[in-house]
Formats: C-alpha cells, sequence, structure tokens
C-alpha cells in the first residue's frame, strides 16, 4: 500500500523532501542572524565617536572602550608574531619535508589533540611558563604567546592542507628542472598555497582575538588608565573587558555591554570576511 | 656514432614492489631517436626516470648498477643531481605548464640556473620555442598563463621549457598520449628535427608511434630487456618471439 502511494506521488514526495531540507537549512542559519541582530539591536545605540575612542570611566559604567580595543589588536597582533611564521614551518615541514613515519604520526596526533584542548587550560599553562618561569610577568609578551600556542594547531592543518592541495605534478616538474626542493617550494608551492594558508591564518587569529580564558591569566588587565607602553605590560581586551563589565560591575549600562560585544564581533566578522574574499579572489585566479 | 649513455647491470626495485628493471644493459646512441617500448609495467618509465635522478623523489627498496652518461656514473651519490636535470631535460605525460605565463615557464630552468640578464633570457624564450615547433603560435601572447594554451600547445611550450636549458639528452615519456592526432604529428614532427642536435629517448604511446619514430628501439617487458637494435629491421624481422608477439598485437 505504501509503497504504492509513494511510487505513485514521487514527485510530491521529493517536493516534500526539498521543503523539510530547506527547513532544516534555515533552522541552523537562524541562531546566527538572530544573535548578530540582536546584538545591533542591543548595542548599535552605544556606539558613538566618544565609545570607540575614549577610556571607560565611572568605574567603567560610562566612556568608551578605547584601551579594550587597541589590547585586542596588539594581542592579536603579538599573537600573529609567533604563530604564523611558526605554523607556516611547521606546515612546510610536515608537507613537503617528512616522510609518513611513527615520527611524524606523533606530531599530527599532537596537533590534533592541541586543538582540543580547552582554553582555560592554555590558560593555566601559560600562567605557569611564561609568566611565572618565564618571569614575563602578566603582560601582553606572555599572552600573546599563550594565544599562540592555542592558535597554532589551526594554523598548521590549515597550512598543511593548502599545501598539500597544490598538484604534486607541480614539483615532479620543477625538480626535473634543475630546481631544488626549497627553491620549488619557494617559487611554486606557496605561492600557489598562500590563500589557503592566509585563511587558515586569519580563522586561528579571529579565534585568539575573541578567547578570553587565556589571557585571564596571563596578561589581560580589569582597568588600566592608559595604553600599554611596553610588551610587558598588561593590557585590556575586548573579551576580558566584557567579560568584566557583565559580572563585575553592579549597575552597569545594558547597553554598554552590548555594545563592547558589537565591537568584538565586528571585529571577528570583518576578519571572516576578509578571509572569504581572499579566498573566492584566488579560486578565480588558479590556473590549475 | 658514439654511446652518449651507457647502461649497465641496472636492476631496480620500488618499496611497494611496482615496476622494476632487472640486469638491464644497453649503450644510446647519441643524435638519435631511441624508443623504449612495450606493454605498462615494463619498466620503461622507470628507467628514463633514472636517467635524470627523478627516482630520487620515489621511495626505491633496492638498486644496482650503473648509468654512464659521457663516462661518468650519474647513480654515484656525489653526483651533482641539479647540474645532471639541467643537462637531462623530461618532458612528461601530462602537460604540465607551471602556474605561470608562458615566457616564464620557458625560463624558469634558467632562471634558476641563476640567468638574469633580459637579453639572454629573451633571446632562449624566442630559440626554444622555435625549436619546438609552436614560437608562431604563441609569439603574441608571451605573457599569457600558459595554461589557457590547448593540450597539444602546452605539450611544446612544455618541450620549450626544456629545451631553454640548453640539454644534451631529453627523455619524452607518452608526451602525445593525451593529443589529438595533428598535436602528435607536431611533436613528432619537431622531435626529428630535434634528433639532429640532441639525444631523444622516447616511450611513445602506440606501436604505431614507435615504427615512426625510432631510429632505435628497445623492447622491455616485466623490467626486463628482451630486444634491442635498429628500428627498422626489428620492427620489420624481429628476433625475438615476444617481440613478434608483441607488435603483432598478440598481447598488450
Amino acid at each position: 500500500m505504501m509503497t504504492k502511494f509513494l511510487s505513485r506521488n514521487r514527485h510530491a514526495v521529493q517536493r516534500l523532501g526539498f521543503v523539510a531540507i530547506t527547513l532544516m537549512a534555515i533552522v541552523t542559519v537562524l541562531p546566527i542572524v538572530g544573535t548578530i541582530l540582536f546584538i545591533i539591536y542591543k548595542g548599535g545605540s552605544a556606539i558613538s565617536w566618544e565609545f570607540l575612542s575614549g577610556f571607560p570611566h565611572d568605574g567603567m559604567r560610562a566612556g568608551g572602550i578605547f584601551p579594550a580595543i587597541v589590547g585586542t589588536l596588539y594581542l592579536t597582533l603579538g599573537t600573529a608574531v609567533f604563530s604564523v611564521p611558526l605554523g607556516i614551518a611547521a606546515a612546510i615541514y610536515l608537507a613537503e619535508y617528512a616522510k609518513d613515519n611513527q615520527w611524524t604520526r606523533l606530531i599530527r596526533l599532537a596537533i590534533i589533540n592541541l586543538a582540543g584542548i580547552p582554553s582555560v587550560v592554555y590558560g593555566l599553562f601559560g600562567l605557569g611558563l611564561f609568566v611565572l618561569f618565564l618571569k614575563f610577568g602578566t603582560s601582553i609578551l606572555a599572552a600573546s604567546l599563550t594565544l599562540s600556542i592555542m592558535t597554532l594547531p589551526v594554523i598548521i592543518s590549515a597550512s598543511e592542507e593548502a599545501l598539500r592541495t597544490v598538484p604534486q605534478a607541480f614539483r615532479t616538474v620543477s625538480i626535473s628542472l634543475g630546481a631544488t626542493r626549497w627553491q620549488t617550494i619557494r617559487k611554486i608551492i606557496l605561492k600557489e598555497a598562500l590563500p589557503g594558508i592566509l585563511t587558515g591564518v586569519i580563522l586561528g587569529l579571529e579565534r585568539a582575538a575573541g578567547e578570553t580564558a587565556p589571557i585571564l591569566f596571563t596578561g589581560a588587565a580589569f582597568f588600566l588608565p592608559r595604553l600599554p607602553n611596553s610588551p610587558f605590560d598588561a593590557t585590556m581586551a575586548l573579551p576580558y573587558h566584557l567579560f568584566v563589565i557583565s559580572t563585575q560591575v553592579p549597575e552597569m549600562p545594558i547597553q554598554i555591554q552590548y555594545g563592547t560585544a558589537l565591537v568584538l564581533l565586528a571585529f571577528v566578522l570583518t576578519m571572516n570576511v576578509i578571509a572569504t574574499v581572499i579566498r573566492s579572489r584566488a579560486r578565480a585566479r588558479r590556473q590549475w | 656514432m658514439v654511446d652518449k649513455i651507457l647502461i649497465e647491470n641496472l636492476s631496480l626495485q620500488y618499496s611497494d614492489g611496482a615496476e622494476s628493471l632487472r640486469n638491464v644493459s644497453m649503450g644510446i646512441r647519441e643524435n638519435a631517436v631511441t624508443v623504449l617500448f612495450g606493454p605498462a609495467g615494463g619498466g620503461k618509465s622507470t628507467l628514463l626516470r633514472c636517467l635524470n635522478r627523478l627516482n630520487d623523489l620515489t621511495d626505491i627498496k633496492t638498486s644496482s648498477g650503473q648509468i654512464l652518461i659521457d663516462g661518468e656514473n650519474i647513480l654515484d651519490p656525489k653526483t651533482d643531481v641539479i647540474a645532471l636535470r639541467r643537462k637531462v631535460g623530461m618532458v612528461f605525460a601530462r602537460p604540465v605548464p607551471l602556474p605561470m605565463s608562458i615566457r616564464e615557464n620557458v625560463v624558469y630552468g634558467l632562471e634558476l640556473a641563476g640567468e638574469t640578464r633580459g637579453s639572454k633570457l629573451n633571446e632562449a624564450v624566442e630559440r626554444s620555442l622555435k625549436l619546438a615547433a609552436i614560437w608562431d603560435e604563441v609569439k603574441d601572447r608571451l605573457d599569457e598563463p600558459a595554461v589557457a594554451l590547448s593540450g597539444g600547445q602546452q605539450q611544446r611550450v612544455c618541450l620549450a621549457r626544456v629545451l631553454a636549458l640548453q640539454p644534451e639528452i631529453i627523455l619524452l615519456d607518452e608526451p602525445t598520449s593525451g593529443l589529438d592526432p595533428i598535436s602528435t604529428g607536431k611533436v613528432e614532427d619537431a622531435l626529428l628535427e630535434l634528433k639532429k642536435e640532441f639525444t631523444i629517448i622516447l616511450v611513445p604511446h602506440s606501436i604505431q608511434q614507435a615504427a615512426r619514430t625510432a631510429d632505435y628501439a628497445a623492447f622491455f617487458l616485466t623490467g626486463e630487456l628482451v630486444e634491442y637494435g635498429e628500428g627498422k629491421s626489428l620492427f620489420t624481422i624481429p628476433k625475438q618471439k615476444k617481440t613478434e608477439d608483441y607488435i603483432m598485437g598478440r598481447f598488450g
């Protein structure tokens, strides 16, 4: 009976299926769009020149978030300085030089596991190693290094993947024309893999920019009356500032909280958009 | 005529147990087309890749014997493989234009060799593209991506890229396997011109091509050199039963 019904109404069944799938797609997108719209709605009114360029005052219940914005920029740049060269170098080693053996399998396993560690654990590790043992103190340096370790697996995996996507034939041909391995990597492979690598780098840094736990013990300050002026200073940062004003300060005006969230979100989404643009442009230009 | 290359008791086995060579010995003449033919897996490509040490990139279980080019054993670990690969150029089965312009493709090897003078590079571009019989088709679009060309044109640019290094020996591994008959004809015509200056070793993509182009022909079967001689006589009156069976199409 049922099969007879289904076979006679194949088109209806197909349409029903499409509707169900479309609905599910909408359901997955809704929370994201909803969150963004909600934060814009609640925090949009707080955004002003004074908010973006001023220091907080009145126990942070008024004024701006300028030092937190600058701090997040410093931390993101600091993270990039350490994690980008190291991450790309590691990816080149894994994709281009390393043989498939126990040793490299161990490295890969370590990278995968590194990506799964909760961010607060990185924070504690950074406190132990950089702040206390290496005596960097709670500082931009210690926080950047901690964020770098957290970001490395993302950058390594994405870069290795990007390098592996470059056709093997380019390597063979280049070597057959008298190139060394390193010349081949420098002149062809890196150039072709660069968009993929950049995407990975930006996604990794974007995660670093939005994290609170790793900087909590290593470099974030509750409040600073001035901007940091050396890597050994602590700094305010957007995610930690958001945590502070949402939980630690009584009678906090709600639009400042949402305004801060909006700025952080805009920061991260902008990086995301840049990554997407790089990727789609490169895909259009690709010659293979 | 002298032997440019002398292969002595060459044996090789890959780590994955694939295609190998068994005690191959042969001399290869200068300024002639030597064709290596036979069914797939016979060791032809392996032999080609030994001649420019491209096999260094592959996992090899065991290898023995020697290859003398101009009297020097190139399998010696002390060989300068970069210099060797500039002297022994290779064209692959599928055209692989590097992701850059036609001009950049042609000068790629030269620039790596340290040539920076623009006049020299331009000269090399024109000379090698002419030798590869593609100059007239691309001279007005040298700065366009090489990948925009047709397959046959790409393959001749790849040939020009090898010629730009002024090699002495050119290895071609089924260079026309992906090409239409007209493009194939052009590549074969270019080879006939080139053998006046170079030593050419060709793995053909068909027996017909082997018969058309071979000054000398070597028949390989499961890693062994079965028969080797002048092309004319080998394709008309083969001495070995196996060679005859293969040429007559009794197995493949």
